[in-house]
């Protein structure tokens, strides 16, 4: 299974951390920390795997974002890379030519489409259609809603 | 509530704006003061942007738990936006640690039999991220009743919740085992998804339901089949593969069954050959199927055909343009090196020129890979490449190359001199990466070759006098200047062009390594032995070695002056003594190659010795015998030898006492430890060059089918121990093992009482 997963800057910002290894808040800074040094440290030319601890380290890195995944000794490197580009193409899909700034910005959005693609580390569903529909679905139940709060706020619901 | 708190991306420009780190804290903590007078003072209708805002700035770092009472306060509330928020805020800042998290365990279950179904989606996942194992027992039945749901969307969601669950208590596989058989019917491919993972954790945690799920072998091959061929379906193909991640995660269920057992195994073969010869491979998704079929392939119980083909594509992938397949290629080649060794030697070229790669991860598995392809056919060529590589390879790899090299020489030589030569071009060119075995295997070797005697002293003179500062070279040079002096001397050797050497030159070398700042205490008393040495073998006066030696009394190492002292008195007192003791040494006894075995076992060697080391350099140790006999039987605490010269009368029984003591009685292995399958034993030798000294090797193995990770032993004995027995009271010794196997943490702590009598006395 994916233990989790990294988004972050070249400048080592971090902009979402899914874990689905119940892990301390001490313990995850401190491995966010190290992982990001040593991708970080990778130059451009080398392959996308590496072994850090005993886990094995899927990254790639789209424009300014490095994505980050740590999986199992048993988990397959070169569909793990399909799945980070699946993500990708889901985020850009939603934001139209998505870049760093719009998960800057829309970084509970950025959870809220991990969350319809992954669960518990694994996938949920493989069609991308599927997985933007219900996020679609999803936002506009929270549109309905808003209206209807501020009428409340003033009293008029 | 008269200030309108600031909307999310308000503040986020705000903090993006700040120009200092301190600015940041600033414009943070303000923020979070009004954040938390909000909080307390219970605003219901902006809570959820205030909890988004709150963990925009965990996620910078910043302290946040002030926000989790607020988490439950949204999830409980009946909005969606509210909801939606407040189960993210769960997922971020509720630990499992804390009895806090159990709060929402309530919200869940309503949510989870009540909620539409978006809410129930976030429900699952909050559960599936971080529901504890409580948390876990008490919505199981909840899960439960949602897999057999109408909804696809909700379906597939609590499937994976289960797997979650199952990962947390696994005694809750008895409820989710049952549904699995009807959930393969369905066509939908999330909820197929779902369930294959689901099974693969089942079978992964319980023999028994791995033996009830391989009934459904047929109908998985049966499934993946028609993927294949089933064609283009634009809603779940990458790059013209259909759904890669449904089919990558049926192989992998299918190996599990398919494991060790020949009817599962045979049911699969047509299709995993079908797999792994349509699978289009122009690009990743191909690729990450076929990787996913050769694997299975070669861990079941494949035809002898099929593992070929599965090696051969491997062999195409080292080929591939694209470093990630050719590093999973060099990965999965040295996994199967030892099962199927034929096989992969026939890729040996094309592993040999991944040496080349410039991405470190990647010539590091070459090397790995080329190491274990040595055999006695292609140890020659295989050994030009390895030490081409060594002179131009990466330092973090030097030290593995050059041990890897030293090792397989030792393996696979197929002449003593192509071995001496081998051995030499290491040391050259990577002398300060080799292990410390280095120096004394090479002497050993050395010295048992006698018709290479003169070629030997030749080279490695001839190495000396060009480079003095490799330590491992510098010592065996010495050595063996020390000890065939006369034969660098005579001048005559066909294996090499003829070189003059006269005795001053040779002297002034070794003078010159007496006095370089860059060798070693180790080294310089090689150099000091070998100048006594030659005093025998040369024909001139030996003034210039006295002198050398007679400075060296004084030297501020004590060790270099201790053996000056003696060498000296041997001048001035026992110069009738001298030839005899200097003579050319007998061949010293070894065990065969001391490999590090770092296979799936551990080891660990706990020496008990005396207060002395054990001397590295041969020549040292027979005259530190010689000089202990002096004090009787073997078994006493040893003292290094006093300088006062003992009586006369002692003396001359040197001579007749034996140089090499008779080889002691095997002792019998001892095992210690076993449990569900791991087991510890505990074997015992006693080096004949020493037998004072007592080697310990502890053997952890695994016999069970669960991994053992995190596996320490430490050793510890009874501080009387030390110092060697001297009272030969009986052996004890404690043992702490901590390790993780199937799934849980054992730690053993307990005494070893029964040590064979013949490892004391």
């Amino acid at each position: 299974m994916m233990r989790f997963m990294l988004l972050f800057s070249r400048q080592g910002k971090l902009r979402l951390q899914k874990w689905y290894l119940a892990t301390s808040d001490k313990e995850r800074k401190k491995m966010v920390r190290e992982l990001m040094q040593v991708v970080l440290a990778r130059k451009p030319k080398m392959c996308s795997f590496l072994e850090w601890r005993d886990l094995k380290v899927v990254y790639k890195r789209y424009a300014s974002l490095y994505f980050c995944c740590a999986i199992e000794g048993q988990d397959n490197e070169l569909i793990t890379l399909e799945l980070i580009h699946r993500y990708v193409e889901l985020l850009d899909k939603y934001f139209g030519s998505v870049c760093e700034l719009d998960i800057i910005f829309n970084f509970e959005k950025a959870y809220f489409i991990l969350d319809e693609f992954l669960m518990g580390g694994d996938v949920q569903d493989t069609s991308k259609k599927s997985v933007l529909k219900a996020i679609e679905q999803a936002d506009l139940l929270q549109e309905d809603e808003s209206p209807r709060s501020v009428l409340e706020e003033m009293g008029l619901a | 509530m008269v200030v309108p708190s600031l909307k999310l991306q308000d503040l986020i420009e705000e903090i993006r704006g700040a120009k200092t780190q301190a600015q940041e804290r600033e414009v943070i903590q303000k923020e979070c003061a009004h954040i938390r007078a909000s909080f307390r003072d219970g605003d219901p209708v902006h809570r959820h942007r205030q909890l988004a805002k709150l963990l925009y700035v965990h996620m910078l770092g910043y302290p946040a738990h002030f926000g989790q009472m607020e988490c439950l306060k949204l999830i409980a509330s009946s909005r969606f936006t509210d909801k939606r928020v407040g189960y993210l805020g769960a997922m971020l800042l509720l630990d499992e640690r804390h009895d806090a998290h159990l709060l929402i365990t309530n919200s869940i279950k309503n949510d989870l039999s009540q909620g539409i179904q978006p809410v129930q989606g976030l429900a699952l996942c909050t559960l599936s991220t971080m529901g504890s194992a409580e948390m876990c027992r008490d919505l199981a039945p909840e899960v439960e009743k949602l897999l057999l749901q109408p909804s696809p969307y909700v379906r597939k969601k609590a499937i994976l919740t289960a797997v979650h669950m199952i990962r947390k208590v696994p005694e809750l596989s008895s409820v989710f085992l049952p549904p699995c058989a009807q959930l393969l019917h369905e066509r939908h491919h999330g909820i197929l998804l779902g369930t294959i993972t689901l099974i693969t954790e089942l079978c992964e945690r319980s023999p028994a339901a791995l033996r009830h799920f391989r009934k459904v072998v047929p109908q998985l091959v049966h499934i993946l089949r028609t993927l294949v061929t089933m064609g283009y379906s634009t809603e779940h193909s990458i790059s013209g593969v259909s759904d890669p991640f449904l089919q990558v995660q049926i192989l992998r269920l299918l190996r599990i069954l398919g494991r060790n057992h020949e009817e599962s195994s045979e049911t699969m073969n047509d299709l995993l050959a079908q797999v792994a010869t349509n699978t289009d491979t122009s690009r990743n998704a191909g690729n990450a199927v076929l990787f996913e079929t050769v694997l299975t392939i070669m861990d079941i119980r494949s035809a002898a055909g099929l593992r070929v083909l599965a090696v051969n594509i491997l062999g195409r992938f080292l080929l591939n343009s694209d470093r990630n397949i050719r590093y999973v290629a060099l990965t999965s080649l040295l996994r199967l090196v030892q099962s199927d060794h034929s096989a992969v030697q026939r890729h040996r070229p094309t592993v040999v020129e991944c040496l080349r790669e410039t991405d470190a991860s990647l010539s590091r598995r070459a090397l790995e890979l080329s190491l274990a392809l040595v055999n006695s056919s292609n140890v020659r060529a295989m050994m030009q490449e390895l030490q081409a590589f060594l002179e131009s390879c990466p330092p973090d790899l030097r030290a593995d190359c050059a041990s890897g090299i030293l090792l397989a020489a030792e393996r696979f030589a197929p002449t003593k001199r192509w071995h001496i030569d081998t051995i030499l071009h290491v040391l050259t060119t990577a002398g300060t990466h080799v292990r410390d075995d280095a120096v004394a295997n090479l002497t050993q070797l050395i010295g048992g070759a006698q018709e290479l005697h003169a070629y030997s002293v030749r080279r490695l003179y001839n190495a000396l006098a060009e480079d003095i500062s490799q330590q491992p070279l510098v010592q065996v040079a010495a050595w063996c200047i020390g000890e065939y002096g006369d034969l660098l001397l005579a001048g005559n050797c066909e294996e090499i062009e003829p070189l003059q050497v006269d005795e001053e030159e040779v002297l002034a070398l070794l003078e010159k390594v007496l006095q370089s700042h860059m060798s070693l205490p180790a080294t310089r008393g090689y150099a000091l032995t070998a100048l006594m040495k030659l005093s025998t073998r040369l024909c001139g006066d030996n003034n210039r070695i006295r002198q050398v030696v007679s400075i060296y009394g004084s030297c501020l190492d004590v060790e270099l002056q201790q053996r000056a002292v003696e060498y000296d008195t041997l001048f001035r007192k026992y110069d009738h003594m001298r030839a005899a003791i200097l003579e050319k040494m007998p061949l010293v006894e070894r065990d065969g190659p001391q490999a590090d075995e770092e296979a799936k076992e551990s080891k660990e060697a706990a020496q008990l010795s005396e207060a002395a080391p054990v001397p590295t350099e041969p020549q040292a140790s027979q005259l530190l015998d010689l000089l202990d006999l002096l004090d009787g039987a073997s078994g006493d605490v040893q003292h290094p030898p006093h300088l006062d010269p003992s009586p006369g009368g002692a003396l001359v029984h040197l001579l007749d006492l034996p140089c090499v003591p008779p080889p002691p009685a095997p002792i019998p292995d001892l095992k210690v430890f076993e449990r569900e399958g791991v087991q510890l034993n505990l074997s015992f030798i006693r080096p004949p060059e020493n037998p004072a000294l007592l080697l310990i090797t502890i053997t952890a193995t695994n016999f069970s089918e669960g991994d053992v990770t995190h596996f320490i032993c430490q050793a510890a004995v009874p501080k009387l121990f030390r110092i060697l027995n001297p009272n030969k009271a009986p052996l004890r010794l404690k043992l702490r093992l901590t390790y993780d196997h199937f799934h849980q943490s054992v730690q053993e702590i307990f005494e070893v009482n029964n040590l064979p009598v013949e490892s004391w006395q």
